[in-house]
């Protein structure tokens, strides 16, 4: 069964149910063909944008919904739910809309803000590089000023969406070492210099394109400079804390969806004559799945909660995405082992989600990086 | 052009029916907007499109059926008029097209649309009724329909093909599942819908009187429809393809 909708609110529901009605026309009959072709479903993101869903958490004045940062989330989880990787296509959209929202001049939001919040565009992030994972601030990409522009030169990885995206927040250097050195760009599709070099082929998330992408002396107009020069680091990881709270809802969406469909087998399959639902020792471990997921909901609708207040909330959003991200792999493996043979054979969904559920544990900062967020926290 | 549509909260079609008596039980359980109707919601907001005008959505039914006009006016319907009564309950056919020819002679109407048969009662009797209470033509299973000012042309689907078909407005028509695509409610239509005016009116706000709206129907006895028979399962070994041609040949398929 999926997520409980008793404790929301009027407008809520009709979100849950616009969005599960997409889900289950649109999504679920789609997602296996997009997944099996490792081909990005570009139509779905156009008719999220159609139904008004592509910038939700986004002032309406600038095209977006108006909505707080927890409706926004219950769209990505039950996008999560039927497919995961569309719903992290629409995070990391989200990711990029968010910093142009937070840290964009008037200009910046007329020009590229309402294109995002309306879905008119959609938007990338690059901060990755080959060299600098986790240690993000320890990226080379240049970003020299010359006159009117800035020339970036450099190579970036695991970009999502980087060559579909019309426009991708790039972090690049502009200043000496460190994360002070660090300057945030709204770089275009089709920019001189720009583009595409690799497409890397993956373990799951197989319609997600994951970029990697060349920047050779590409010339970027001082106004697409995205907040002050040497602000780009402070602007990736609020973006980060922003992200992860999406990323913990596909963690829900996703182990929801593994649940759900170990119910359905295990409830059909018989074995010894009864439905193999009926042993205690499967039933103890639905019990688990759907705590661990319950559990994971109450913890990222927490950190929303404490978003939407103004509160700070970073820590909760790290808290969130490990927990939410960590309980979907054991969910989605637990989900593969009770399907028994046909968990690990790809005409049922389970080691699909399995798959996906790994992406989760190291996008957007790996859980290692969220423990030492949350034990820097605690300590400091 | 303003367009008059018939709109019907059903319970929901997705889930088993419950009896209530002799009557599909309807308190208490998951209700819709009749799939049915969301075809002629989208007719009438393509001719608005190219013709403007104004769509009011117009059901019958408890408070409760205010849901299955909210779901018009988030796909982008002007306003609505419900017309619940206690008086109501259990009303017919007929007394459902009288209510209806009341509420939509109030309003300024052009056209009035109805699905072809409501995906609960289907007796598929109240549009005809609601056409003559109403004294207009009414163009019955259309699946292509075409305005010109104060004109319809339209094609009639018939066992074997269609039927084009024209005549003036005002005018009734009822639309089939193929007449086109009913689009989402979009997120900012279903906050906007909120906002949209709907009327609720009783039997006496419509005029009518007590007798107008008494139920003259019986049922006498409802029955399981019988259930369709397994198919025949032809074995394969080798005449597949030619028995399965002389199956076709003898329902005069091919």
């Amino acid at each position: 069964m999926p997520a409980d909708t008793r404790l929301l609110d009027e407008d809520q529901r009709a979100l849950v149910g616009l969005v599960r009605e997409f889900g289950s026309n649109e999504l679920a009959p789609a997602v296996e063909g997009y997944e099996s072709r490792g081909e990005d479903p570009r139509v779905l993101y156009a008719q999220l944008a159609e139904l008004g869903l592509a910038g939700l958490p986004f002032p309406e004045d600038h095209g977006g919904g108006g909505q707080p940062y927890s409706n926004y989330l219950l769209l990505i989880e039950e996008l999560a739910y039927h497919y995961l990787s569309f719903a992290i296509g629409v995070s990391v959209h989200t990711l990029c809309t968010f910093a142009v929202n937070e840290y964009g001049t008037e200009q910046q939001k007329k020009d590229v803000l309402t294109k995002l919040a309306s879905g008119e565009w959609f938007g990338a992030y690059s901060l990755s590089e080959s060299d600098s994972g986790s240690d993000a601030a320890a990226l080379a990409t240049k970003a020299e000023r010359t006159e009117g522009a800035y020339i970036l030169s450099g190579g970036k990885v695991f970009c999502t969406r980087g060559e579909e995206a019309d426009v991708v927040l790039v972090m690049a250097r502009t200043g000496g070492e460190g994360p002070k050195g660090i300057s945030a760009f709204l770089v275009e599709k089709k920019t001189d210099g720009f583009s595409g070099l690799k497409k890397e082929e993956k373990m799951g998330w197989r319609s997600s394109p994951t970029w990697q992408l060349s920047l050779d002396e590409a010339q970027i107009r001082v106004d697409r400079r995205l907040g002050d020069e040497g602000q780009g680091f402070k602007i990736a990881l609020a973006s980060l804390d922003s992200g992860r709270l999406g990323i913990a809802a596909c963690g829900t969406g996703l182990a929801q969806a593994a649940l759900d469909a170990t119910l359905e087998f295990t409830t059909e399959r018989e074995q010894f004559g009864v439905p193999v639902a009926h042993n205690e020792g499967v039933q103890f471990m639905l019990a688990d799945m759907s705590t661990q997921i319950e559990a994971g909901r109450r913890l990222y609708r927490h950190a929303a909660a404490l978003r939407d207040a103004g509160e700070d909330y970073s820590l909760q959003a790290a808290q969130a995405k490990l927990f939410c991200t960590d309980a979907a792999m054991k969910v989605t493996t637990d989900a593969v082992q009770l399907h028994g043979g046909y968990g690990y054979i790809t005409e049922y969904p389970a080691e699909r989600f399995m798959r996906d559920a790994k992406g989760l544990q190291i996008v957007e900062g790996t859980n290692q990086i969220q423990r030492y967020v949350i034990g820097r926290r605690l300590t400091s | 052009m303003n367009i008059a549509v018939c709109v019907k909260h059903i319970p929901d079609p997705n889930l088993p029916g419950e009896l209530d008596g002799q009557r599909l039980k309807r308190e208490g359980v998951q209700g819709t907007l009749d799939p049915g109707d969301e075809f002629g919601v989208e007719t009438a907001l393509q001719l608005k499109q190219a013709h403007e005008g104004e769509v009011t959505l117009v059901s019958m039914g408890p408070p409760q059926a205010l849901e299955g006009i909210r779901r018009g006016l988030s796909m982008g319907a002007d306003k609505g008029v419900l017309v619940s009564d206690d008086s109501l309950q259990g009303a017919d056919a007929l007394i459902t097209a009288r209510v209806l020819a009341a509420a939509i002679k109030r309003t300024d109407f052009d056209l009035v649309i109805a699905g072809v048969e409501s995906t609960d009662g289907y007796t598929g009797t109240m549009p005809s009724t609601l056409a003559e209470l109403l004294g207009v033509p009414q163009l019955t299973f259309t699946n292509a329909i075409e305005a010109t000012g104060d004109a319809l042309k339209v094609h009639r689907q018939t066992v074997d093909g269609y039927q084009v078909v024209e005549c003036s407005l005002p005018a009734l028509i009822t639309v089939t599942a193929g007449v086109n695509e009913p689009r989402y409610a979009s997120f900012k239509g279903i906050m906007a819908a909120k906002k949209k005016p709907v009327e609720e009116l009783s039997v006496a706000d419509l005029g009518l009187s007590a007798d107008d709206v008494k139920v003259a129907q019986n049922i006498v006895d409802i029955s399981q429809a019988e259930e369709r028979k397994a198919g025949e399962v032809i074995e394969d070994d080798g005449s597949g393809a030619a028995k399965i041609a002389d199956y076709l040949k003898e329902a005069k398929v091919i």
